[in-house]
């Protein structure tokens, strides 16, 4: 996978979610709108979020690490996979 | 001093009419939830004290007095008459914890229709599976669940309205499709409430067991006296409480203390319509000074794992009582509560099929951090012989939860399974389903499931549903779920898939396949985890052995393997 700049990571992810866990249609999501504590993706639904980023991104993030904070919002979600990208 | 006194005086002479009398309620009465958790509140002088504080996550706020939810509650039920909906109809709630939920449910009661509410992330073929089996014939919801139910609306040949509470100007509606809006309707003051009697039946529960699909569990409107006095009693309810129950109304617990003991005392309920997080808890908690708090063993150990100076920085004083339901709560919960807010979690124990709390910690009375508490005065629970259903002799000895059959919220029916509802009771016992012993002072210690139903943060699975599901996606060849020990739901979903040739194992096909399940069936449902293999492990007459997968996930003893088919 050629290397993607953060703004390519934000919106592969945004979209990613908008596809999978938005229902309503009209619903704005922004980068920073909160994923989790809002219930836009619940707490179950979270493990398939994370194991898409995880796949995409060729990373594997400790399970300490991917805590409902960590994935609350898109922009904290890529400040994570940087954290474990090379 | 707790509402119940002593539970050892409320023992000797206890009977149900003591809560028939306190909600003037006479055998042979009409009697109709959704008028006594309303119409009476307000007839008691009450109708300007606020019924409901609601907030989203977006922080909008609003709030309802019983006036208005008698109100509003009047407006739909009216709505859905004129729509030609009547008396013992099936009418599903499909939505969010919004208002329009909460106003709709009083209003289906009160025109004698039967509530289903369901739980608003379903997927479609959950969602089906539920209106097709109780021939539901109106379903109330939000636009967002619209391409949902338009995707299984051709298959419900009873299902006749659709009715959308937040409708879109904007958009076409299609056909069955109705538009109502609250604002927009002018309100009826005045409703003739259907004459429901005590075994009219008033809400229509689903739930899953090991095998076939889910059962809809019939309830009847002399539940209210169950729900009424437990809410008094084990959840020690007052009137100038300010009551947060954090169960979604699509479950058996948001319905039964999420509205019907609360409001049929006249007790302001609060909603937080938003998703987990331990910092907007807790800011709820002190913004609404919320005195009584029910929640769930799995939310209890979300926040046990976040720093307790983040607890430290909120004024939860206000908090006087806190109980737990949905799934045994853990010692370490209770002396954490304790620790952190001055008082203990409370553990109740009931299920969908009880309607109301049955055994439990009752303020007041010492806990034993990890018990159960007692039997509800008026419940007769025992410890029946697995093999004989007799009771068993001593204390400490593991066997089934039973309770003998007659309190006002039993459930009155499987709907259309008269077969497996008589299998619910044997030697004169309703059977729970659930293991346990009692001690020398006569508390229970829940022990396990006595099936192969998946507990995963207090929602019920069957591993049945999940297996068909499964093997409904091109890639599966066969299935087998199992519960996954997990530190904060208790149990997670885990499958084991056995692949048609053609397809590989990777992480991409996991990937689809849990989202093909969580869009199909619920999120919960969704394995959390799935191990691929060769072959599944079989008996030598080709049933799977899901036992002996469990007991791999669990670290037991895997046990007889003398039928496990030779490799």
């Amino acid at each position: 996978m050629e290397k993607m700049n953060r703004q390519e990571k934000k919106d592969l992810v945004l979209n990613y979610v908008i596809k999978e866990y938005i229902e309503d249609e009209d619903q704005e999501i922004t980068y920073d709108t909160p994923l989790i504590s809002s219930g836009f993706v619940d707490s179950f639904s979270m493990i398939s979020l994370l194991v898409f980023i995880e796949n995409k991104f060729k990373i594997k993030i400790p399970p300490n690490e991917a805590t409902s904070d960590a994935f609350d919002s898109v922009n904290k979600i890529i400040d994570l996979v940087n954290q474990f990208t090379k | 001093m707790p509402n119940i006194g002593s539970y050892e005086e409320q023992l000797k002479s206890f009977n149900w009419s003591l809560a028939e009398k306190e909600l003037e309620y006479c055998k042979e009465d009409l009697i109709n939830i959704g008028w006594y958790s309303s119409d009476r509140i307000c007839l008691k002088g009450n109708g300007s004290k606020i019924a409901l504080y609601y907030e989203d996550f977006a922080g909008i706020e609003k709030r309802f007095t019983f006036n208005e939810i008698r109100l509003a509650s009047n407006t739909i039920g009216t709505y859905l008459s004129n729509l030609g909906l009547k008396n013992k109809d099936r009418i599903c709630l499909f939505m969010d914890r919004i208002p329009e939920l909460y106003f709709s449910f009083l209003g289906i009661l009160k025109i004698g229709a039967i509530v289903q509410p369901l739980f608003s992330a379903f997927g479609d073929e959950s969602l089906y599976v539920r209106l097709e089996d109780a021939q539901t014939r109106a379903i109330i919801t939000q636009r967002k669940q619209l391409p949902n139910i338009r995707k299984i609306r051709d298959r419900l040949p009873n299902l006749e309205y659709i009715i959308i509470v937040d409708h879109c100007l904007t958009k076409e509606l299609e056909y069955k499709e109705f538009a109502f809006s609250f604002e927009e309707t002018p309100s009826v003051e005045e409703m003739v409430i259907f004459p429901t009697r005590a075994e009219s039946p008033s809400v229509l529960h689903y739930t899953s067991g090991t095998t076939g699909q889910p059962k809809g569990v019939q309830h009847v409107h002399y539940s209210l006296i169950s729900q009424y006095l437990t809410s008094k009693w084990a959840l020690d309810l007052r009137d100038d409480d300010v009551y947060w129950c954090t169960a979604d109304p699509g479950w058996v617990t948001g319905i039964s203390y999420g509205i019907i003991g609360p409001w049929s005392m006249g007790v302001s309920i609060c909603v937080l319509n938003a998703g987990f997080s331990a910092q907007s808890w807790y800011k709820f908690i002190e913004k609404y000074k919320v005195t009584m708090w029910y929640s769930s063993p799995t939310a209890i150990r979300s926040l046990m794992k976040t720093s307790d100076h983040l607890v430290k920085s909120f004024n939860l004083t206000s908090l006087r009582h806190l109980a737990s339901v949905g799934e045994p709560l853990n010692p370490e919960a209770v002396i954490w509560s304790e620790k952190i807010f001055g008082i203990p979690f409370h553990d109740t124990f009931w299920q969908t099929e009880t309607g109301s709390i049955m055994i439990t910690n009752f303020r007041g009375m010492k806990i034993k951090p990890g018990s159960m508490g007692k039997p509800f005065p008026g419940i007769i629970g025992i410890i029946l012989d697995e093999n004989t259903f007799e009771p068993v002799k001593t204390s400490g000895m593991i066997g089934l939860i039973a309770f003998k059959p007659g309190w006002p919220s039993m459930m009155r029916a499987y709907w259309n399974n008269e077969e497996k509802y008589r299998e619910k009771f044997v030697n004169g016992w309703y059977i729970s389903g659930d293991k346990a012993y009692t001690d020398n002072e006569g508390y229970f210690w829940f022990v396990g499931r006595d099936d192969d139903v998946i507990n995963t943060g207090g929602h019920l699975i069957s591993p049945f549903e999940v297996e068909s599901a499964l093997l409904e996606h091109q890639a599966v060849g066969e299935s087998a779920v199992v519960a996954k020990p997990d530190e904060i739901n208790m149990e997670v979903v885990k499958a084991f898939i056995t692949l048609k040739p053609g397809y590989t194992p990777g992480s991409d096909l996991e990937l689809e396949i849990m989202n093909f399940i969580r869009k199909r069936l619920s999120s919960f449902a969704m394995p959390q985890e799935i191990e691929y293999m060769d072959k599944l492990p079989k008996t030598r007459s080709g049933k799977i052995m899901r036992r002996f997968l469990h007991a791999k996930e669990w670290g037991e003893e895997i046990g007889d393997i003398s039928t496990l088919e030779n490799e």
